[in-house]
């Protein structure tokens, strides 16, 4: 899905992430996302963190992963995907700087993060990704394969795993502790 | 007297649940157009025209137009010349429950302690009114829970006059920021007492977007609050620019002489609302 009008330079990247790839992000650029992503929201990142807690094996290796912070409608049939934009990432703020500390790369939501997820975004040398809230139409183009790979019983809340092309965002927060939304503001 | 059952008012609800997911109003359609024909910072320009090719996408009938399908908040005009056969809110529960199935859309709705998705959507939130007349009007708004998180009701008191009001909306806006799918709408529900003034905010998202409130004073304070949150600078989708909300619209009522209740209710871009007479 083409979603940036064609008239910036886009970047094109692919999952896992790779310290070169983090490094050469910076705020306010415009990427298009290849490979794997993994969707969790509020359920699923309290269950994830009861697991790391309790040193129990993770349902995949959050090592250089994308999380997608996202619950789909269902697909129709013969479909992918349902409709699948980005959820408030603010929600998942208290559980992600230990999502981090395990090796956690990249996040993909909407709005504003905490100042101790900024600070771990820095620390851990991750980037946070805005995709563009309420277009889940739109976003269903750039999924190619799906499947639920753990909680199941959670519904849209489950993990999937996502095959992604051409999958839009913006960089939000940079491994260098810069903030697009607070430069926004005062230019 | 006319005579209205139950199944007359499931299948009424069934449709618009599908309509409202898939299609979004008009009046939203055009105020998007407009602000993004004005917009000059590229990326909230872009993104403002997403929102016109996401609206022509789902309008197909495949994908909805977000994922959060939303908690379905009922109104319901009632003619005083009607009468009802069977149990309304069993009926209105059954069209959402068989709208959400019919039409794939997401279920939202949990227990709020065990957090246990009761998987049907339901209950919907009913809200019924007593008017003269013949006819059942009923307005489906399906409310994502991005906006609502952010919306707000305070007590503020007779003191703290209109600058009160003004500051409360800023405030909220400012707290909603990139995070509820900036641009917004905004309803303000001004009086009443504090279960009156939310529901006036929620009823005020029912307008045209590009209406005109019949009160000259409170049409005056619309424009006012519209102009303050676009100078906030928040943009579409956060990212800068002059469109951080395409329309403000407040509905007031008489309060007690101690208070001034107020209510700001956030609605996104997606602002899915649908209406049928039956």
């Amino acid at each position: 899905m083409y979603l940036n009008g064609g008239f910036e330079i886009m970047k094109k990247i692919t999952t896992p992430l790779t310290m070169d790839t983090i490094e050469d992000l910076k705020v306010g650029d415009e990427v298009y996302i290849y490979g794997k992503i993994y969707t969790m929201r509020d359920a699923a990142h309290k269950k994830i963190t009861d697991m790391i807690n309790k040193k129990e094996k993770l349902p995949f290796d959050l090592k250089n992963q994308v999380i997608y912070y996202c619950g789909p409608t269902p697909a129709k049939e013969g479909n992918i995907i349902g409709s699948c934009g980005p959820t408030t990432s603010s929600r998942m703020d208290k559980y992600t700087p230990l999502l981090l500390k395990q090796g956690l790369k990249g996040m993909i939501g909407k709005g504003e993060r905490s100042v101790e997820v900024k600070e771990a975004i820095k620390k851990y040398k991750a980037v946070y990704f805005s995709a563009l809230g309420g277009l889940g139409a739109l976003y269903a183009d750039s999924i190619k394969k799906s499947k639920v790979i753990a909680f199941p019983e959670l519904g849209p809340e489950a993990i999937y795993e996502l095959e992604v092309e051409d999958f839009y965002a913006i960089v939000i927060n940079d491994a260098e502790g810069n903030d697009f939304y607070v430069l926004n503001k005062y230019n | 007297m006319r005579t209205i059952n139950e199944k007359q008012i499931t299948e009424a609800i069934v449709k618009l649940a599908i309509d409202a997911n898939y299609f979004l109003p008009y009046d939203v359609v055009a105020a998007i157009k407009n602000f993004a024909k004005k917009e000059t910072n590229k990326k909230a320009k872009n993104g403002l025209y997403k929102i016109i090719e996401n609206y022509k996408k789902a309008k197909q009938g495949v994908y909805p137009l977000c994922q959060d399908t939303g908690i379905a908040v009922v109104f319901v005009e009632i003619g005083n010349n009607i009468h009802i056969e069977g149990d309304i809110y069993k009926a209105i529960n059954k069209g959402i429950e068989t709208g959400y199935k019919e039409g794939v859309l997401r279920k939202s709705t949990a227990n709020p302690i065990t957090r246990k998705n009761l998987q049907t959507n339901t209950p919907a939130i009913v809200h019924m009114e007593f008017v003269n007349g013949s006819k059942l009007k009923i307005s489906l708004m399906t409310k994502g829970a991005g906006a609502e998180n952010k919306s707000i009701v305070k007590m503020l008191t007779p003191g703290d006059g209109i600058e009160g009001v003004i500051e409360l909306v800023l405030d909220t806006i400012k707290k909603a920021g990139a995070s509820a799918c900036p641009p917004y709408i905004i309803g303000v529900g001004i009086g009443g007492n504090l279960e009156t003034a939310p529901l006036l905010a929620k009823k005020a998202l029912l307008r045209n977007v590009n209406d005109n409130n019949k009160n000259k004073e409170l049409a005056e304070l619309e424009q006012i609050l519209l102009k303050k949150v676009n100078d906030l600078k928040i943009g579409a989708f956060g990212f800068g620019g002059n469109t951080t909300a395409i329309a403000v619209k407040i509905e007031s009522a008489p309060c007690h002489i101690a208070s001034l209740p107020v209510a700001v209710n956030v609605q996104c871009h997606s602002a899915r609302h649908k209406t049928i007479c039956i």
